[in-house]
């Protein structure tokens, strides 16, 4: 005579034991990896960002509007920014929604302090992806172009 | 609220320290770049009302600030690299305490490097 014993967890989980409450499937899973993925790729692209704009030439001397107007003149650093600011604002909005969750007790407190965190990230991913896309780095000030080596004479 | 029992406060060691590190430095990184956004979308509202706000940061207590910032940034970003390390490296947990120290070493030499130019820079005439 012989019995099969199954090897924990191959079945089903029964409904108690279960961690997810079915509806949010596997999200905090999804959150715990893009914290990792987004993490490598911000170090490259925060690093660089603060080597050409702090380190490199007069650093911080010569930032002032033609130094954004001739970087974002260029699709390379607009690409960069662009992903900089979703992958840095979706970190950073992760993060403070663990901290969130970890010190907040009372239910209404919580979904109060996410709802504040939730519309500041979408505030400020709205206008920084809107800026980068409809700046323009040779305005006309009082019908005088503003010099720039990157723009039409 | 349940009361504390007496005696059990866990003081940490390197791994605890390291996690309260971390959740600091990340706050800290975020709420300036929630200021960082705001002040650089100035570039679409002129030239002259970007040029103004700058102008307001080249101070040399801004710099010691920008300072503090990328001393942040850095810890969190090379401290983050050791999260990754401890997940998904295999003897990631067993070396935690040492990726910890070469966290801090990297740490102060990128950071005097860093601080030698900046400071220079900020402080210096142009």
């Amino acid at each position: 005579m012989s019995a099969t014993i199954e090897s924990p967890r191959s079945g089903r989980i029964a409904p108690q034991y279960r961690r997810t409450g079915g509806s949010r499937g596997n999200f905090e899973m999804i959150a715990w990896l893009f914290m990792r993925l987004s993490g490598v790729v911000l170090v490259v692209l925060i690093f660089g960002h603060l080597f050409v704009n702090l380190m490199v030439g007069e650093g911080i001397h010569a930032i002032d509007f033609g130094f954004v107007a001739g970087k974002w003149a260029d699709p390379f650093w607009q690409l960069w920014d662009l992903t900089m600011l979703w992958l840095a604002m979706l970190h950073g909005t992760n993060g403070v929604r663990t901290i969130i969750n970890d010190y907040a007790e009372k239910d209404t407190t919580r979904r109060w302090l996410k709802t504040v965190l939730y519309s500041a990230t979408v505030v400020i991913v709205v206008l920084g992806t809107l800026v980068i896309f409809t700046f323009d780095p040779c305005p006309v000030v009082d019908g005088v172009p503003l010099p720039g080596g990157f723009c039409p004479a | 609220m349940p009361t504390k029992p007496a005696g059990t406060l866990y003081r940490g060691r390197e791994g605890m320290w390291s996690w309260v590190g971390h959740r600091i430095t990340g706050v800290v990184i975020f709420f300036f770049l929630l200021v960082h956004v705001l002040d650089t979308s100035l570039v679409r509202v002129s030239p002259e009302a970007y040029t103004a706000v700058i102008g307001a940061y080249k101070n040399p207590l801004m710099a010691l600030g920008e300072t503090g910032l990328v001393a942040a940034i850095v810890f969190h970003a090379f401290n983050g690299l050791r999260i990754i390390a401890v997940d998904f490296w295999k003897k990631g947990a067993r070396y935690q305490k040492q990726m910890l120290w070469a966290v801090l070493a990297l740490w102060l030499v990128t950071m005097v490097a860093f601080s030698i130019r900046h400071l220079s820079l900020a402080l210096g005439g142009h």
